[in-house]
């Protein structure tokens, strides 16, 4: 607790103020039960550290610092990946200081936060960065000892010599293992040894986010800083006129400037502008598609029966299986856009000067970031920094640099550093959503219910393709048809959490659960079935899951679940592949007085290693409830080019009382680690959808389920176990 | 324009502002508080969540104007090491994903457990219902409360 008084919230200020260093929002805090009096501040540890390399520091007093290149925006990452270099390096936890790294290009290869892709990248390159550390250390050691390196052993930060009973402290060699040759080829530790990987560590920030330290781009301060908030266009129209007079006339207001299709008030403080953006009398015209939520359901029909439909993936003669078959299953399913909206609104902080820009802000791509300053000012590359802040939730929003864009447009049109605010109006309005999507599925059955035919067609938004045509269940069906139509929105559309599959998965999941009902088989059985066939015999050429992982999954899913068991007890099975992670989950409905509740969901996981017990459980619970919530009640509709819902009094997210409990099981593979931020997602809304049909016989092929009749009607309650 | 004297966190602090200032943003903008949070402006998430004479309130709705006679407490105030035992719990408990909400939740469970010191877990969520966590850490939001509850 030391580290984070008060005193460091105004040095966070002052420091921020008047350093390029800028933004320092690494701390170590492990405890607030062990205060450690004597902590020296992460300044005065990196002033004497040594470089091991682009990933840790270690000084004389064995504190280490460790750099985390990746954005933290709660996938925990800032932990996790210290603890992979830590263990390697046979670190003592407690002595490490974890630092938000800034962009580097050269040092890092994937300065990153999307696609689960993290810790699949990083893994090995993170324990090499431990290892070569830990080897340089231990040859300095045999090297003041005069002792060969093989005689020593090394444990939380200590070398020891075992046949003299010397030992050592990292810090103590530090210097003298710094001008050591890192060698080309090192030994990594067997996965058995490991101490620090596979134990639950907390997150290296809790003590400052529990105290409001100031570690968001929202919270970033300079002196002499302007504000700046914009007014936006809607989707498909152009500024046609504008009358600013009211707006300029708040007090505190000092400019209204516009770029391209953007009006932004300048100010010195945030609520003048948003008093003054409502003062703004923008006038639009059309400029391309003005859309409308509407229109999309129309377009939607008419493209699947007659759209231009691009062809993914075909194995075998689908005509004729469909031709033969003894029962033909077909249905169709559609959901909304969505918006990310993350806790913390879009911002960043741009300072544009002759030849350089410092930018500092939440993004996941802290590249893209430089890129769009680049663009705007003409700014050679080498020449924007950017710092990286901790983000307030990102769900792949803030993988587009459109709000950074923006905030160095205004700093170069003020000369002056500027930090851009945007409302949660405009978080929801001036998005780039989850695009809508319609599925058409259709299972062809032979007498004995065996699948042998299966078409899809998607028709996706700004997608080249709205399907994954190699997952499952291609390889288990001999006549497999996967098509994409391609619909061109004038709504910016981007990733959202779980790109694609986010409702990919629950479409097709619960199809499945259609297909095995009208087939009568049990839903796992089927699957079961199926695997079995794509394991013996795989169909077609590419798949890119792993059979015997999704078998894994799905078993222990059964057992965990006490599938079909217990007879009070309406289960939903849905089990699906995605960032190189496999899923499965089980939704628990009891009837109780002739009303469904729903009380549990069980998740089983295989992702590999897992790194941080408690992040991942985290990861988990945090993607099912994601997928429950927008499920139930995620719903964004437009109409004239803007969205309905503008703030979270329409807009709904999911709350306390919403969620059942969430019970979370890991498949011991033995791969490495692969990533959890959204693979455990994409399953949850067939599970429940499934559960839902097994208590009420309604199939709910549309999201969100709230503006479903066949689902309000139920009154399906919510109840932990 | 207009001077306003508040008491926050125990100190007295005058400020220049526009009389309808929510007192969020004389917290954020005007004297460096930024540990309470802003995130919907119109009292549905709970980010921005202090105390006013020991009761919870969205401090994005509620004028500064308005409580210059009141005790206001925000998330740098609720301890002086970060030890409030609803802190604790959700260190113990490691609570946080994103962490952007988790201000906004202590303060509304610490007042909630001043209110209520032995809450049943209905209770808890009932309380615990205003406020959003978009990362969906609410298994561990509730977890965290009863811990806190049982050690006060």
């Amino acid at each position: 607790m030391a580290t984070l008084t008060k005193t460091n919230r105004r040095d966070f200020l002052k420091i921020a103020g008047t350093t390029a260093g800028g933004l320092f929002i690494g701390f170590n805090w492990m405890s607030c039960d062990s205060p450690k009096m004597d902590v020296l501040s992460t300044e005065e540890v990196l002033a004497n550290a040594k470089n091991f390399n682009a990933f840790l520091s270690i000084a004389p007093s064995g504190d280490i610092v460790i750099y985390s290149p990746n954005p933290e925006l709660g996938q925990n990452i800032k932990t996790s990946f210290p603890m992979v270099v830590a263990e390697e390096l046979d670190a003592d936890w407690s002595k490490v200081r974890v630092l938000q790294a800034n962009l580097d290009t050269d040092k890092y290869e994937r300065q990153l936060t999307g696609g689960s892709g993290a810790m699949p990248h990083s893994w090995e390159r993170l324990r090499k960065a431990g290892a070569t550390a830990k080897f340089l250390l231990v040859a300095a050691a045999a090297k003041k000892w005069e002792v060969s390196a093989d005689e020593l052993s090394t444990s939380e930060g200590i070398i020891y010599h075992k046949a003299s009973g010397k030992k050592i402290g990292y810090g103590e060699v530090a210097n003298d293992a710094a001008l050591l040759t890192a060698p080309k080829e090192i030994t990594l530790k067997d996965k058995k040894d490991f101490k620090i990987i596979g134990t639950p560590v907390k997150n290296v920030e809790n003590g400052a986010i529990f105290t409001g330290e100031p570690l968001f781009g929202l919270d970033f301060y300079r002196e002499g800083m302007l504000h700046a908030m914009i007014q936006r266009a809607p989707f498909g129209m152009k500024i046609k006129s504008i009358d600013d007079a009211a707006a300029r006339n708040v007090a505190g207001v000092k400019d209204v400037v516009t770029f391209e299709n953007s009006v932004a008030v300048v100010g010195t403080s945030t609520w003048p502008l948003m008093k003054a953006k409502k003062l703004l009398k923008v006038e639009y015209e059309a400029d391309g598609k003005v859309e409308s939520s509407a229109d999309h359901d129309q377009i939607f029909k008419d493209l699947l029966a007659n759209g231009k439909a691009e062809v993914k993936r075909e194995d075998g003669i689908v005509q004729a299986a469909f031709k033969n078959a003894a029962q033909v299953v077909s249905a169709e399913y559609q959901c909304p856009f969505l918006s990310h909206s993350p806790m913390e609104p879009m911002n960043f902080f741009a300072h544009v000067q002759a030849d350089k820009v410092e930018l500092i802000g939440p993004t996941q791509t802290p590249e893209s970031a430089r890129r769009a300053a680049a663009e705007v000012t003409g700014i050679a590359p080498e020449n924007i920094s950017v710092e990286i802040t901790r983000l307030g939730g990102g769900f792949g929003r803030r993988l587009r640099a459109d709000y950074v864009s923006e905030a160095v447009h205004v700093s170069k049109m003020m000369n002056a550093p500027v930090k851009l605010t945007w409302s949660r109006e405009d978080d929801l309005t001036g998005g780039a959503y989850r695009p809508a999507v319609r599925y058409r599925f259709e299972a062809a059955l032979d007498t004995d219910g065996n699948l042998i035919g299966y078409k899809l067609r998607g028709v996706g938004m700004n997608a080249g393709n709205s399907t994954r045509e190699h997952n499952f269940p291609a390889g288990a069906v001999d006549n497999l048809l996967i098509e994409n139509v391609n619909y061109e929105s004038s709504i910016t559309t981007n990733a959202w959490r779980a790109p694609i599959t986010n409702f990919l998965a629950y479409a097709e999941q619960s199809f499945l659960d259609e297909v095995a009902f009208a087939a009568k088989k049990d839903p796992v059985e089927f699957r079961m079935e199926l695997f079995q066939k794509a394991k013996a015999n795989p169909v077609g050429g590419e798949l890119r899951y792993d059979v015997d992982r999704m078998i894994g999954v799905t078993k222990m899913a059964a057992e965990k679940s006490n599938w079909g068991k217990n007879p009070n007890v309406k289960q939903g099975f849905s089990v699906y592949f995605s960032h190189r992670t496999y899923v499965a989950q089980v939704a628990d409905i009891e009837m109780e007085n002739g009303t469904p509740s729903l009380k549990k969901i069980h998740v089983i996981t295989d992702c590999g290693m897992v790194v941080n017990p408690t992040g991942a459980d985290h990861q988990v619970r945090g993607g099912v409830v994601d997928g429950m919530g927008h499920a139930m009640y995620g719903n964004l509709t437009f109409e004239g080019g803007l969205p309905t819902q503008t703030n979270f009094d329409k807009y709904r997210l999911i709350r306390m009382k919403e969620v059942p409990a969430v019970d979370t099981y890991y498949v011991d593979s033995g791969f490495d680690p692969t990533g959890l931020g959204e693979p455990c997602l994409p399953p949850t809304g067939g599970a429940i959808a499934n559960a839902i049909f097994s208590a009420t016989e309604r199939r709910l092929r549309s999201q969100p389920f709230i503006e479903q009749k066949e689902f309000t009607d139920l009154k399906l309650g919510i109840k932990r176990a | 324009m207009a001077i306003i004297n508040l008491k926050i966190n125990g100190k007295a602090h005058s400020v220049d502002v526009e009389e309808d200032t929510p007192l969020l943003w004389v917290l954020r903008d005007h004297l460096g508080l930024v540990g309470t949070k802003y995130s919907c402006g119109v009292a549905q998430c709970g980010a921005c969540t202090v105390h006013r004479n020991g009761e919870a309130m969205f401090s994005c709705i509620t004028p500064a104007a308005s409580l210059t006679e009141d005790e206001i407490t925000t998330i740098e105030g609720l301890s002086k090491n970060g030890d409030h035992p609803v802190q604790k719990a959700w260190a113990e408990v490691d609570v946080a994903q994103c962490g952007y909400c988790q201000a906004g939740q202590i303060m509304n469970a610490s007042a909630f457990l001043k209110k209520n010191p032995a809450p049943s877990m209905d209770e808890i969520d009932e309380a615990m219902n205003r406020n959003i966590c978009r990362c969906g850490t609410y298994h561990k939001i509730r977890e965290a409360v009863a811990m806190a509850a049982k050690s006060e």
